[in-house]
């Protein structure tokens, strides 16, 4: 959660970086003001909490205890007051490294399979004729509105006939399904809008529609592939629900997400732990997002605005 | 290099809407054919049928010796040149040329030497790193020749590939795709809604309408030779003149009476054309080309009996010639397209009312002014005639 709050709060202050790039000269100035106090206002508020997680972690577990966090700057210069034990406690006497590695077994694959599959299917729904075309996507976009709740109880049983609970294929299997019906959509739009022409003329030259998928599709609709991998790739990685439901809480393959929620359950009061443990939670998300933010950005607008 | 034939060649839509109505067209090996007329007349849906993007319902086609009616367009070995240039926008100039021979698996450095090759004649040599999106209008056109041109293929199909060009440039891509082509001598089909790009670069030209092709010849004979009133007035700018008009016998000589004003027909002319014997006392419409006008004042030794008055309308003095416009009371002619863009409007030839508007290319030295009275004398051994009913030449 608190991964969230902070990459979205980064989104405005940079956007409004981007946004002073292309103002509109005749705009009055009092305006573009406003907007930026505005938007100044907003990303200090969004900030603040995540500011205060990363001091927190950083300091011994007496001071955490004792003091609020913003206390150290009354005297910021003063680095003994600065320590890493909280991360190595919780990364090797916690496990969270094994958490952190399980994360990112479940995370990737359960970004790359659903990309793949969607981007077949999304360029099948919009370049190729076949009968059922539309009846069958109004089937994928309908489970859009289907909440992925309802399926945990079928699914745990259908896992269970064939001994896929508690392993990561399971929850490949899972993010995979819960992921698709969105990616579909919103790669379907993005590349329905590609050009006719230049698939044309691709057949022309010698494409196959498999060449056109690999040597057109994917290169032109990299940006929207870019955006919805952001997306699943923080879902899955945030997710606690789904990988608590299919893997649970055995450390062997407990994602991170679980087991910082069990050390809230079992150290209710170790602020200085938790702090940390969130942290090591929110690093991979804000690495990729940071990264690929401009992908993110653009993606979300290519497929409304024709290009 | 192939010839293209179509052999009642048509098409029809799934949903039952016919574009294509037997055409039977041979284009040789090595010609530039071009393919005319206003659109939606389904000269585009026939570049794209030779070119396999779209079916053929009915016929047949060949290229070269081989029916292609089921061959993929990858198999037909064609190559085309798109309106908006469908270049491929993630791939540089050099990519966008070798994409077509990359996927034939050809080896590099044969590659490399056609798209040098290509890139040297289209001046795109600095380019080949850039991508689409650098390039100016004019260099896009150019990179969707090249394309074309490194496939070597055995036929060039053009569909309105000047059409996004400022006018200037037009021009001058125009000579150039012209040259081109007779350097590389290779089968091209070129689509086009310009009758001046069509008259210009065309050995032959195929006027179309309502998916039938209306006429195929050298642009001089389309000119000078029109089948049917579509034909003529769609080719030629200022489009020719159509005026209703009685033909009367008197002695050996032939007049038209049109709307009063009584011309003596050339003789020789009148003779050639032996059909026109049938029409006599009858009905029919008179075309007359803008340039078969001249004010009587720039020859003095007109015919009396071949000159008409008019009250000049509007006059364009271009300083090379001059355009005047003037108006004669008689209801306009009604051409078949124009009869069938009436009936779409819900109305017919009666709300056209009753003036026929005529435009006359004259001498720019003796120009009236606007709304005075001018004599014009028509060189009568031009004039082409039509059927008022079929639309068709009498000859």
């Amino acid at each position: 959660m608190t991964a969230e709050t902070a990459s979205a709060g980064a989104a405005p202050s940079l956007a409004n970086v981007s946004q002073d790039a292309t103002r509109v000269p005749g705009e009055p100035k009092s305006r573009s003001w406003l907007v930026r106090a505005l938007v100044l206002v907003i990303a200090v508020a969004w900030t603040v909490p995540t500011a205060g997680l990363l001091i927190s972690s950083l300091r011994p577990e007496v001071d955490v205890s004792g003091t609020g966090w913003w206390t150290i700057f009354a005297h910021p210069f003063e680095l003994t007051q600065f320590t890493v034990a909280n991360y190595e406690r919780v990364l090797t006497a916690e496990g969270l490294f094994g958490a952190f590695i399980n994360s990112l077994i479940v995370t990737i694959p359960a970004t790359v399979i659903p990309i793949t599959l969607a981007a077949f299917a999304a360029y099948g729904f919009a370049w190729t004729r076949f009968r059922g075309r539309s009846f069958l996507f109004a089937i994928v976009v309908g489970l859009l509105v289907v909440p992925l709740q309802m399926s945990l109880v079928p699914l745990l049983r259908l896992y269970g006939n064939y001994d896929l609970v508690g392993t990561f294929v399971g929850v490949w299997l899972a993010h995979t399904g819960f992921g698709l019906p969105l990616a579909i959509y919103l790669l379907y739009n993005y590349i329905s809008q590609l050009p006719k022409d230049i698939f044309e003329s691709a057949y022309i030259d010698g494409a196959t529609p498999f060449t056109a998928f690999t040597r057109l599709v994917l290169p032109l609709s990299f940006p929207a592939i870019a955006s919805f991998a952001i997306f699943q790739f923080l879902w899955v990685w945030n997710d606690l629900l789904v990988s608590l439901v299919f893997l649970g809480t055995n450390p062997d393959v407990a994602v991170l997400t679980a087991r910082v929620s069990q050390l809230v359950g079992s150290r209710g009061a170790a602020w200085h732990l938790l702090t940390a443990g969130a942290f090591v939670s929110m690093v991979v998300p804000l690495i990729v997002f940071l990264a690929l933010q401009r992908f993110f950005v653009r993606g979300l607008l290519a497929g409304s605005v024709k290009g | 290099m192939a010839s293209i034939t179509f052999d009642k060649v048509g098409k029809i839509y799934p949903g039952g809407n016919r574009v294509i109505t037997d055409v039977n067209l041979n284009i040789s090996d090595g010609e530039f054919l071009v393919l005319v007329g206003p659109s939606g007349c389904g000269k585009s849906t026939l570049l794209r049928m030779i070119a396999g993007l779209e079916e053929v319902t009915e016929g047949e086609l060949k290229i070269g010796d081989r029916v292609v009616n089921d061959v993929t367009p990858k198999d037909r070995d064609i190559a085309m040149v798109f309106q908006n240039y469908a270049l491929y926008p993630h791939m540089t100039v050099f990519d966008n040329m070798a994409f077509g021979l990359k996927l034939r698996k050809m080896p590099k450095e044969e590659i490399n030497r056609r798209v040098g090759e290509a890139a040297r004649v289209l001046e795109l040599g600095e380019y080949l790193q850039r991508k689409p999106k650098a390039l100016s209008g004019g260099q896009r056109q150019r990179v969707a020749m090249g394309r074309a041109i490194v496939r070597e293929p055995s036929a060039f199909l053009m569909d309105e590939p000047l059409s996004n060009l400022d006018a200037k440039l037009r021009v001058q891509m125009r000579s150039e795709i012209g040259m081109l082509q007779q350097r590389l001598g290779t089968t091209t089909v070129y689509v086009t809604h310009d009758q001046v790009e069509a008259m210009t670069m065309g050995e032959r030209v195929a006027v179309m309408r309502k998916g039938r092709i209306q006429q195929v010849d050298t642009p001089r004979n389309l000119y000078d030779f029109p089948d049917n009133l579509f034909v003529a007035g769609f080719i030629g700018s200022p489009s020719m003149n159509f005026i209703y008009a009685t033909l009367e016998g008197e002695g050996d000589e032939v007049y038209a009476n049109m709307a009063g004003d009584r011309v003596k027909l050339d003789r020789t002319a009148v003779a050639e054309k032996s059909a026109l014997a049938n029409y006599k006392g009858k009905e029919i419409v008179v075309g007359i080309r803008p340039e078969m006008f001249e004010l009587v004042a720039a020859v003095p030794s007109a015919d009396p009996e071949q000159t008409i008055s008019v009250t000049v309308g509007l006059v364009e003095q271009l300083g090379s010639e001059a355009f005047i416009h003037f108006v004669k009371p008689s209801p306009p002619v009604v051409t078949p397209d124009i009869r069938e863009l009436l009936a779409d409007q819900g109305t017919d030839a009666a709300s056209l009312g009753n003036e026929t508007k005529f435009t006359a290319r004259v001498d720019p030295d003796f120009t009236p002014k606007p709304g005075e009275e001018a004599k014009l004398v028509v060189e009568t051994q031009k004039l082409h005639f039509f059927d008022k009913d079929t639309g068709d030449a009498i000859r």
